[in-house]
């Protein structure tokens, strides 16, 4: 879900530029540049990896590349922080188990 | 490898005026920040500021962060890099870190950090759950990314931050379920308080959170009411769904990098958790590294860019550019003072009181 009337800040993307990219191989709609996570959850996706003990769901919390509970494999490379991480055109986004292969 | 005279860590209100006053003074300047903008936590706030004229009170901290970094664009003397996440600092005045996916080296002789604080976390059961966001990364996603967090939320904490986050999420049009605060009263200014109270977001105060639950992500959360040693009490339990829980429980100075240093620091509660010890000019207590903003006690904005002043001045004039060093910073000092003069300052009065050289 996105914000398409604000009463302050113009956050109308329309003039922005809308790309593809994938989540799990699943085709999905973003805007260039704005953070993975924040297209992700736009797409109503909530859960990014999987944790190393306990196997348990994990997504996104602090937002600003504090925190790592944002970490998924991004283009194949993992632990990429997708909080940071910017969007671009036919990336390949998917969730990461435990610690990610390095 | 590269060199500066200068580095300052981190592109807030802090470092950002760090950078400033040094170059103003002569020196050359490395500024480096992790994000793609300049401004730090100012790039999602879309409230107007308070403070005095100086820290442009009554701005929108979104409009401040473009002032700022235009400034700091503009000034030859000073070099931007962005997308530049610092991973450590060592004994020798070397620095590293991690440019578009590149690694770097950075030699200065003085060193500003400017980095900020980080969102505390809060202990009950499912913590972990998707959905469960500290109220910055809320800001960050409505307020920068344009999206959603979700559809109705709970906040917990009565804070100034709990309470302007409420009201940001309302004019996005969320709903906000509840604002849960442990203690007996609201900690908010009564402008943010009574705002939401307007808007019917029911404050519960002498509150906490049990537990959230669902199914790979948060559907609600149980809360109860807590004595005055903090245990629930029986039979207060309440139901709230919701698909987000935002936590506002403060703030805690993030200094990590300096650790490794082996700087001095103290455990003081009203700073917002470890924070550095430091003289007047804040330096620590590691010759040539000094710290300005949150990440040397959480505070506000504008005490921030009063402290980047300080923490520039000073930095330049360990290494010769001492035009008219003492007056500026007096100035400076002084304008400080004025700033934590209020009653709303007490607790941070005490809290530097506990980390001052
Ligand atoms: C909801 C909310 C409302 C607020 N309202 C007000 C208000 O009305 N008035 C007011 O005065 N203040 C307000 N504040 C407080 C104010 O925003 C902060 O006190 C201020 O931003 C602190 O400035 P800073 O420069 O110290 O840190 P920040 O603004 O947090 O900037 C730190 C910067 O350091 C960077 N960084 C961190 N680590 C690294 C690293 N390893 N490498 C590279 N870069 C790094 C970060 O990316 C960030 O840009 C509010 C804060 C919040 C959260």
């Amino acid at each position: 879900m996105r914000i398409n009337n604000h009463p302050i800040l113009d956050q109308k993307k329309e003039e922005e530029e809308e790309i593809t990219f994938t989540f799990e191989g699943k085709e999905l709609k973003g805007f260039k540049g704005e953070t993975v996570a924040a297209a992700l959850i736009a797409n109503g996706v909530r859960v990014f990896r999987r944790s190393t003990k306990d196997n348990r769901p994990r997504g996104l919390f602090c937002a600003i590349g504090n925190c790592s509970s944002c970490l998924m494999k991004v283009d194949g490379e993992s632990n990429v922080r997708t909080c940071m991480k910017r969007l671009e055109e036919g990336m390949e986004v998917q969730r990461q188990e435990g610690e990610g292969e390095i | 490898m590269l060199t500066t005279e200068i580095v300052v860590i981190g592109g807030g209100p802090a470092g950002m005026n760090s950078a400033l006053a040094a170059a103003s003074q002569g020196a050359e300047v490395t500024l480096l920040d992790r994000n793609w903008e300049l401004g730090g936590q100012l790039v999602k706030q879309t409230h107007k500021f308070f403070g005095s004229e100086n820290q442009f009170a009554g701005e929108r901290g979104i409009d401040i962060a473009e002032i700022l970094s235009e400034r700091v664009h503009d000034n030859s003397r000073i070099t931007v890099r962005k997308n530049s996440s610092v991973l450590g600092i060592y004994h020798d005045g070397v620095l590293t870190f991690e440019q578009d996916d590149k690694y770097k080296k950075l030699t200065s002789r003085q060193t500003v950090v400017a980095t900020g604080a980080a969102e505390k976390f809060l202990s009950f059961t499912n913590n972990d759950l998707p959905g469960v966001y500290g109220a910055g990364a809320v800001q960050t996603l409505m307020n920068q990314q344009g999206v959603l967090p979700g559809k109705n939320v709970l906040i917990i904490g009565a804070g100034n931050i709990g309470l302007i986050v409420a009201y940001q999420l309302l004019q996005a049009g969320v709903s906000v379920e509840a604002i849960i605060e442990a203690l007996p009263e609201i900690g908010g200014y009564e402008v943010h308080r009574d705002k939401i109270k307007r808007m019917g977001v029911p404050i519960l105060t002498s509150h906490s959170i049990k537990k959230a639950y669902g199914e790979e992500r948060v559907e609600g959360a149980i809360i109860g009411e807590i004595d005055s040693s903090w245990s629930f009490i029986d039979g207060t339990k309440k139901d709230f769904k919701a698909d987000v829980i935002c936590l506002a429980v403060g703030l805690s100075p993030l200094i990590d990098l300096l650790h490794p240093l082996g700087l001095e620091i103290s455990y003081v509660p009203n700073l917002g958790g470890l924070a550095p010890k430091r003289d007047e000019y804040l330096e620590t207590t590691i010759s040539g590294y000094f710290v300005a903003g949150d990440c040397a006690g959480v505070e506000e904005a504008s005490s921030a860019m009063m402290e980047g002043n300080i923490a520039g001045l000073s930095a330049a004039n360990s290494i010769g550019y001492k035009k008219s060093f003492q007056e500026k910073f007096r100035n400076n000092r002084d304008e400080l003072r004025k700033l934590r003069e209020g009653e709303t300052a007490k607790e941070v009065r005490a809290g530097l009181g506990e980390v001052r050289l």
